[in-house]
């Protein structure tokens, strides 16, 4: 479930798998000859089934990327490739949605040679499964990323699997206009961030807009303060069903949460995100906690209105200094038709030149690669590349950062009972944990 | 007016699907010729082939996974058997499943209870042949023919809580598909409105096909309207009414692409077909615990199935 990048994107979404694809239980019944369906068919259609093992000439690439101005950018990079090394990329290019949901039938079945995906815990757990190639190497030939990219790009046994492309950072987002018109200051610690909450209260405003109708936009408010609270390290344990849901540390970040309910939007259960953006677009609420993409829901001349704080230090010795900014990139394919092509791909992907298409032509997004010329961002681009580099650890966001079955079967049923009854906490934090002990099991 | 006596009147109106007796249709194979047997047995074998593979296996697959913990991933070799563990956590610690079978038999009473019979009153009416009926009868029954994920797309402009008709009309703040409490009946007056246009149909089509003498010979005995209705009319119906009561039960066990449109079927939207989805399909891919969710919807649908063969099945010895 990744974050919808449009509004195109978002409708889309709204059409039930079982529609839009595919029946799994239809792979049961006709097992191989499905599999094969919905492994090459559906998401290789139209690639190179030359079934030869390809020629040295060409590798094939399977990308998500099929909104009109993220696909634009792939087509350029592939050309780009077949310029710098002579190979042709095949570039078969899947919805969205029915990428991620159908992966699992894809990686198992006879997937591109590179693929895009997500850092985070489910590319951990493909390449602990043996569904994706070790690219330890390619790393070895790259530059420009941080030890923080790094570091979400390494599986479980210390080896790199992953190419990180482009970012965007979760961050408190304002409106410049309406902060200067009440004199509002950026505030640093929890106790300035509520005294300010509730002065927008007096002022007249929805201190925090929010909305939790899909499930995940809560995410990212447990994700934050649970990395303000208790750090880096026992955000990423708990999501990987280490540390138990029902420890104080975690009732305590519910117990934050609690406090701070009454500055948010009220209903939000009912609301989309795009309507809480709306909101604050319309300067009737005075923050909103999302990622970047919370800038479509406002025009063009608005963009330079629109500025952002990360969320304030919550204990001291923890500081403000890790954040959620989920990483998009690549991966490679078990086995792939073209090992050498494939790793000559990711190596090129992981250079700037990719990253100069992508600031070029793409201005929702960040690139990873720090070699990348900058100069097309906009401000705000500018100030969130920042904060992102000095973010000491990044998050994934929390359904890319556990199982997604724990992710979206548990945590947002949990999340939403949390937002209608903020009391019974006890009671949450242990029906969570007996799931996840159900879950982590397998 | 046809001349045929009232004692056929107090005789049900053959089942649309009628099928010859067992004896006359014997006779009548002997008749055919070999390539008619073979036509016929083609004609037998293929759907079983069809409904055997894509119906009765895969359901039978759903219930041997229904005891597995796998997740869709590796080989049908190496699937763990768990047991009765995933029914255990569905019933112990899955919050979702109580509302969901409480909100699934509350679906099941809406559209009887109140869909269906208003469906019946405005086919009743149209029946009448008031002026511009044709266009009523259009109108009710539009929403039949859209899909009910355009539907909700339709509805969530009137009943979003910032920017949807309702609350701008009324001035009200009611939170209608957010607040848990509000929006199972949100959703149920969407998909009343298309059910009522659906067994609207089917009953007008029913009423066109009694025998107008009935009504006569009700009149010229000094029956009321109503008493003809009840009385007469809907005894005649008994067929239609069959197919109604089956259409609605399917319906509401059915019932997944509105709340899914709206929000996935969670927060107070709970459907039995909603957690089977949101546990198989996609990354989710909790097959042995979706599978369990779906087993125990089988059931239930056995147990509705079962009562509706059996009525038939008395009737059809009557």
């Amino acid at each position: 479930m990744s974050r919808p990048r449009s509004q195109a994107e978002y409708l889309a979404r709204l059409v039930p798998p079982s529609v839009a694809g595919i029946n799994r239980r239809s792979l049961l019944a006709g097992a191989a000859g499905t599999g094969a369906l919905l492994g090459t068919g559906l998401l290789a259609g139209c690639g190179d089934d030359s079934g030869s093992g390809g020629s040295s000439k060409d590798v094939s690439l399977g990308s998500n990327q099929s909104d009109p101005k993220p696909k634009d950018v792939v087509a350029k990079i592939a050309d780009g490739f077949k310029t710098s090394s002579g190979v042709q990329v095949a570039v078969n290019t899947v919805d969205h949605n029915t990428f991620q949901e159908n992966i699992n039938n894809y990686l198992q079945g006879k997937p591109d040679d590179v693929f895009t995906w997500f850092a985070g815990y489910r590319m951990r757990f493909f390449a602990s499964k043996g569904l994706a190639g070790d690219i330890s190497d390619v790393w070895g030939k790259l530059s420009g990323y941080s030890d923080a990219f790094k570091k979400a790009s390494t599986g479980d046994d210390g080896k790199q699997y992953f190419v990180p492309a482009t970012y965007y950072p979760w961050a408190v987002f304002y409106r410049k206009s309406v902060w200067k018109q009440y004199g509002y200051e950026v505030p640093t610690t929890l106790d300035q961030f509520t005294a300010l909450g509730a002065r927008m209260k007096g002022d007249g405003l929805t201190p925090i807009a929010f909305a939790d109708k899909d499930g995940w936009p809560a995410m990212g408010t447990f994700d934050i303060l649970n990395l303000r609270i208790n750090g880096y390290q026992f955000h990423i344990d708990l999501m990987a069903g280490k540390e138990a849901w029902t420890s104080d540390k975690v009732k305590k970040v519910f117990d934050t949460w609690a406090g701070l309910l009454p500055l948010h939007q009220p209903d939000s259960l009912g609301r989309t995100w795009q309507e809480a953006a709306q909101s604050l677009q319309q300067k009737k609420s005075g923050m909103y906690l999302l990622g970047l993409f919370v800038g479509q829901q406002f025009s063009n001349e608005e963009q330079d209105d629109l500025d952002f704080f990360t969320f304030p230090e919550i204990d001291p010795s923890i500081g403000a200094k890790a954040l959620d900014a989920p990483i998009d990139g690549y991966m490679m394919a078990r086995k792939p038709k073209n090992e050498d092509n494939a790793r000559k791909l990711l190596e090129y992907l992981g250079s700037k030149d990719p990253a100069d298409i992508t600031v070029k032509n793409d201005p929702a997004t960040l690139v990873a690669n720090t070699g990348a010329d900058v100069s097309g961002y906009t401000a705000l681009q500018k100030k969130a590349a920042e904060l992102v580099g000095s973010a000491t650890e990044i998050a994934q966001f929390l359904d890319r950062d556990t199982r997604p079955d724990f992710a979206s079967t548990v945590i947002i049923p949990a999340i939403q009972q949390f937002i209608k009854n903020p009391k019974d906490i006890g009671g949450l934090t242990s029906s969570i944990e007996n799931q996840k002990k159900s879950i982590f099991t397998d | 007016m046809s001349d045929l006596p009232l004692i056929q009147a107090d005789r049900a109106v053959p089942p649309p699907a009628a099928t010859p007796t067992t004896g006359g249709r014997r006779r009548r194979l002997r008749l055919l010729s070999r390539t008619d047997r073979v036509v016929i047995t083609l004609m037998v074998l293929v759907p079983l082939l069809l409904v055997t593979a894509f119906i009765w296996l895969p359901a039978a697959a759903t219930v041997v996974l229904s005891a597995t913990d796998w997740d869709g991933i590796g080989p049908l070799n190496e699937i763990d058997f768990v047991g009765a563990r995933n029914y255990s956590d569905v019933v112990n610690i899955y919050p979702p499943f109580v509302p969901a079978i409480q909100n699934n038999l509350l679906w099941l009473a809406v559209l009887f209870l109140v869909a269906t019979p208003f469906g019946m009153f405005l086919a009743v009416l149209l029946d009448k042949e008031l002026k511009g009926s044709r266009f009523y009868q259009t109108a009710l029954y539009l929403p039949v023919v859209l899909s009910l994920a355009l539907i909700g797309f339709v509805w969530q402009l009137l009943y979003s809580r910032d920017q949807g008709l309702i609350n701008a009309v009324f001035g009200s703040s009611i939170d209608w598909y957010g607040d848990s409490n509000v929006n199972i009946w949100a959703v149920m007056i969407a998909s009343g409105w298309r059910h009522v246009g659906y067994i609207m149909l089917l009953y007008l089509a029913g009423l066109k096909g009694v025998d107008p003498s009935l009504r006569e010979a009700a009149a010229v005995d000094g029956a009321s309207e109503s008493r003809t209705f009840f009385r007469v009319v809907f005894p005649v119906l008994r067929p239609i009414n069959v197919i109604v009561l089956v259409v609605t039960v399917i319906e509401s066990l059915r019932a997944f692409d509105l709340v899914w449109v709206v929000n996935k079927g969670r927060n107070g939207l709970e459907l039995i077909s909603a957690l089977v989805t949101q546990n198989v399909v996609g990354e989710a891919s909790r097959i042995g615990f979706g599978s369990a969710l779906a087993t125990i919807m089988l059931v239930v649908s056995l147990v509705f199935i079962t009562i509706y063969l059996a009525t038939v099945m008395r009737e059809n010895r009557q």
